[in-house]
């Protein structure tokens, strides 16, 4: 079994294709980052200017922290689609390849090889997530430097203190890691169905980008949907920016309003894994490989 | 003699197609087993569960003398093979390639066992090239270079002479016994050319429309004994009748196809030929073939067959 | 400078005696709070506004004669209400041109004050008017609200301790009025149901915002360099 998820990992990271989402995401970080060491001022007159109607933010709130939010919030949407490119391509590329026939003929079960692919794009996925968490808090942080975190919300403003941040973002990575396995288990269960990598690709990302619709819709007949579209629960990462407050309407350090949230999404995105990937070995199992 | 495989009654449906019907051989060790049959006869399908690529609707695959269904992962251990295209991983070196399925094979191969293998096929000085770069019979040396780095008891091979040019083709052949005399292998190779196989197998089995047709020893089949000549006269009723009263009367196998077929020894033509002329049969064409061309000549023309031949 | 300014201002005033009176007593409480070139304080700043959710910060605060004040929060963000904080004390009393009229008495937290209305002479004055409730015996202010042209009104509530004698307080609260606070989810990209959040922020809605700070180890007259002032 070690032996095959050696193998898979091997030919993930020997493929150019595993290292176009890495120069991607690097490319959109140090832009955004460039451009708002350049003008962060700007942008950060233009976030504050409805708070600014009442209450004065006084302080840099363009720091490490704030940015890493801000690219999060951005590029969470958008790391699916480079998730789906190795992970919808896991089984249907090796048919597409001519290769899968060989590799099935080898002395391993198919769910021995299934769950060895599904482990080597969940270790893509989390090395994405690393690589993300480098550039986008490591590097801002360095950039740009640390400092409370102001975050708006859409009924209220958020302010966390310096040194209650950084635990937050340790959670927030590791349920994003999460919520991107879910989507790799997605593209993975997708995958067994094709002989080009390009349907299970474009299936994947369309029914996700469906699905983040009707979350993000806010109409009532659709509310009712949300709770079970697993695009509801990817992105509950932000939960963890969201402290409670006492009686005294005083944030209290080192909590978080709604851990029952994260909690059920966590559990939520966990179904969906086992399902999409127990399905994946259920049908796979049974099929007659003809490519 | 050892049987290596033994297949029962194995039988394929697909949706509305029957790929494979009831279909049962074996393959005797240190055979080059010739799996003859048109595109589409279910060659294929035959060899994919072999492999288990492809579950049998019904009937039963015993290889090595144990179940595949229930011993898998030993079967297949021993088992090397290219089914049909060699592919491989285009963005890895021809060794990088060998080694990984190596791997997957259960062996730990060092380099010296890995440029062995690449100099036998003749990779060697390509090794390190990336496979997109390769020529179809260089894929296709690789494939088989890949077929055998693991060193097993079977090796089978699915059509590995498409796509070759006429020196690719020779090359595979001499593979083909020098695997099966100097080391000893049991070969099965498929194909839909009666050419590449008569020159080799051992045994060979021609199956039409997933159905077996015959299965025999090559050199039953070939022969020059049991040649079959096929007659054809200005009338064909009068000749018969002729034959039938003749000494050839034994030999006469039937008609088809507006033929007259006579199974006799090779060197009985001149005498057959004799005796026409003497019966006033007037001979439009006397086509002599050894019978395992006989029987692809049918599944390759399409017809049916009136008789059916024993061996 | 304030003899020839409290002379005119006597004979001008109309209500002579009381207004001489209010006026005395805020130059007093004036004087007492000059004694203060410069001081620096530690502090708790506790933000209480329906729409922040902000933990108690640590803070320091500067302040320089005339009217220099830097509040630093550790941390670097601070939310205040909008022109608020820099209304101290010292800062509201600073300018001389005043109208001080006397306005009854009053008790903040038990104590009995005097309540002083000052009106700024100046017509661009940001200040429209003062409410100061003043501690007569100890010459300190308990209580201000302060009307402004564009920021509404606040109030500051202040106790003493050991640097009352400065005129410095221990605390102060700041209320203020705050405004609705709504942004679109499209903007912050919330795509859940927010139901708890908005009985969250409903709970909380319709109050004043306060802004509360603790002072502690005050440093007084030790000299300040003007480059802490600079943001």
């Amino acid at each position: 079994m070690l032996t095959l998820i050696q193998i898979e990992l091997y030919k993930i990271f020997r493929r150019p294709r595993t290292y176009i989402a890495f120069g991607a995401i690097a490319a959109l970080i140090l832009i955004i980052q460039f451009g708002l060491k350049v003008d962060g001022k700007s942008y950060a007159d233009f976030l504050m200017k409805d708070v600014g109607g009442t209450m004065e933010i006084d302080g840099n709130i363009i720091n490490g922290y704030l940015i890493c939010y801000i690219m999060l919030q951005l590029l969470l949407v958008h790391v699916p689609l480079l998730v789906a490119l190795i992970a919808a391509d896991m089984i249907s590329g090796e048919a597409n390849m001519g290769t899968l026939r060989l590799l099935l003929s080898k002395p391993y079960s198919r769910t021995e090889l299934l769950i060895a692919k599904f482990l080597a794009a969940t270790v893509y996925t989390i090395m994405l997530l690393i690589w993300l968490a480098i550039l986008a808090l490591f590097v801002s942080m360095w950039i740009f430097g640390v400092g409370d975190m102001f975050l708006m919300k859409s009924s209220y403003v958020v302010l966390i203190s310096q040194n209650d941040v950084f635990w937050r973002y340790a959670g927030a990575f590791v349920f994003a890691a999460l919520a991107m396995v879910t989507v790799a288990a997605l593209g993975f269960l997708l995958s067994i169905f094709a002989e080009n990598s390009i349907g299970p690709i474009v299936a994947t990302m369309s029914i996700i980008v469906f699905f983040t619709i009707l979350s993000t819709l806010n109409i009532p007949i659709f509310n009712v949907l949300k709770p079970y579209l697993f695009t509801t629960h990817l992105i509950s990462w932000k939960e963890f920016f969201d402290l409670k407050v006492n009686d005294a309407n005083e944030a209290i350090i080192g909590s978080i309003q709604n851990p029952q949230r994260i909690i059920t999404s966590a559990l939520v995105l966990l179904l969906h894994i086992v399902g999409f990937v127990g399905s994946a070995i259920f049908i796979f199992n049974k099929k007659d490989i003809l490519s | 003699m050892q049987q290596i495989v033994q297949v029962t009654d194995l039988t394929k449906q697909f949706k509305n197609l029957t790929a494979v019907n009831q279909l049962s051989f074996s393959v005797n060790e240190g055979d080059v087993y010739g799996f003859l049959g048109q595109n589409g006869a279910g060659k294929s399908t035959s060899i994919r569960m072999m492999l288990t690529l492809i579950e049998p609707t019904k009937g039963n695959i015993e290889i090595f003398g144990m179940n595949l269904s229930k011993h898998r992962r030993e079967i297949l251990r021993n088992i090397g093979a290219v089914i049909e295209k060699p592919d491989v991983y285009k963005y890895l070196s021809a060794y990088d390639n060998l080694q990984l399925f190596a791997r997957l094979s259960g062996i730990k191969p060092t380099r010296k066992l890995l440029m062995d293998q690449l100099e036998m096929v003749g990779l060697a000085q390509r090794a390190d090239d990336k496979v997109k770069t390769f020529s179809q019979g260089m894929k296709q040396r690789l494939g088989i270079g890949i077929a055998l780095v693991h060193n097993p008891q079977l090796i089978i091979l699915d059509e590995p002479t498409n796509g070759l040019d006429p020196q690719g083709i020779a090359d595979i052949r001499n593979l083909i016994l020098h695997l099966s005399r100097e080391m000893n292998k049991t070969v099965i190779v498929s194909s839909h050319l009666l050419s590449e196989i008569e020159q080799i197998a051992t045994r060979v089995l021609i199956i039409d429309k997933g159905k077996k047709l015959v299965e025999g020893n090559a050199s039953e089949l070939l022969d020059p004994s049991q040649t079959i000549v096929e007659l054809q006269t200005m009338d064909n009723v009068f000749a018969l009748q002729q034959i039938k009263l003749s000494k050839w009367i034994d030999k006469l196998q039937g008609q088809r196809n507006n033929s007259i077929v006579i199974k006799l020894d090779r060197r009985e033509i001149p005498d057959l030929h004799t005796d026409l002329a003497s019966m006033q049969i007037q001979l439009l064409s006397l086509q002599p073939r050894h019978s395992l061309e006989d029987y692809f000549l049918q599944v390759t023309s399409g017809n049916q067959h009136v008789d059916t031949y024993t061996n | 400078m304030y003899k020839i300014f409290f002379l005119v201002f006597a004979f001008q005033t109309g209500v002579f005696a009381q207004a001489q009176d209010m006026t005395g007593l805020v130059m007093k409480v004036k004087a007492k709070l000059d004694q203060v070139n410069d001081y620096e304080a530690d502090g708790n700043m506790k933000t209480d506004v329906s729409f922040i959710k902000a933990p108690i910060g640590k803070v320091k605060i500067y302040f320089k004669k005339p009217n220099k004040f830097r509040l630093k929060k550790e941390g670097g963000i601070s939310l205040l209400p909008k022109g608020g904080v820099s209304v101290n004390m010292s800062s509201i009393i600073a300018t001389n041109d005043f109208v001080a009229l006397a306005a009854g008495e009053s008790t903040v937290n038990g104590t009995s004050c005097k309540v002083v209305k000052l009106l700024p002479v100046n017509e661009s004055s940001e200040i429209v008017l003062t409410t100061l409730y003043i501690d007569e015996p100890n010459l300190l202010v308990r209580k201000a609200i302060t009307t402004t042209k564009e920021n509404g009104t606040y109030e500051m509530e202040m106790n003493y301790g050991t640097f009352s004698k400065y005129g410095l307080p221990e605390k102060v609260i700041f209320s203020f009025n705050t405004k609705d606070y709504k942004l679109p989810k499209g903007i912050t990209l919330e795509f859940d149901d927010n139901e708890k959040a908005l009985t969250e922020a409903q709970k909380l809605k319709n109050k004043k915002g306060r802004v509360e700070i603790t002072y502690s180890n005050y440093i007084v007259n030790k000299g300040i360099a003007d480059a802490v002032f600079v943001k």
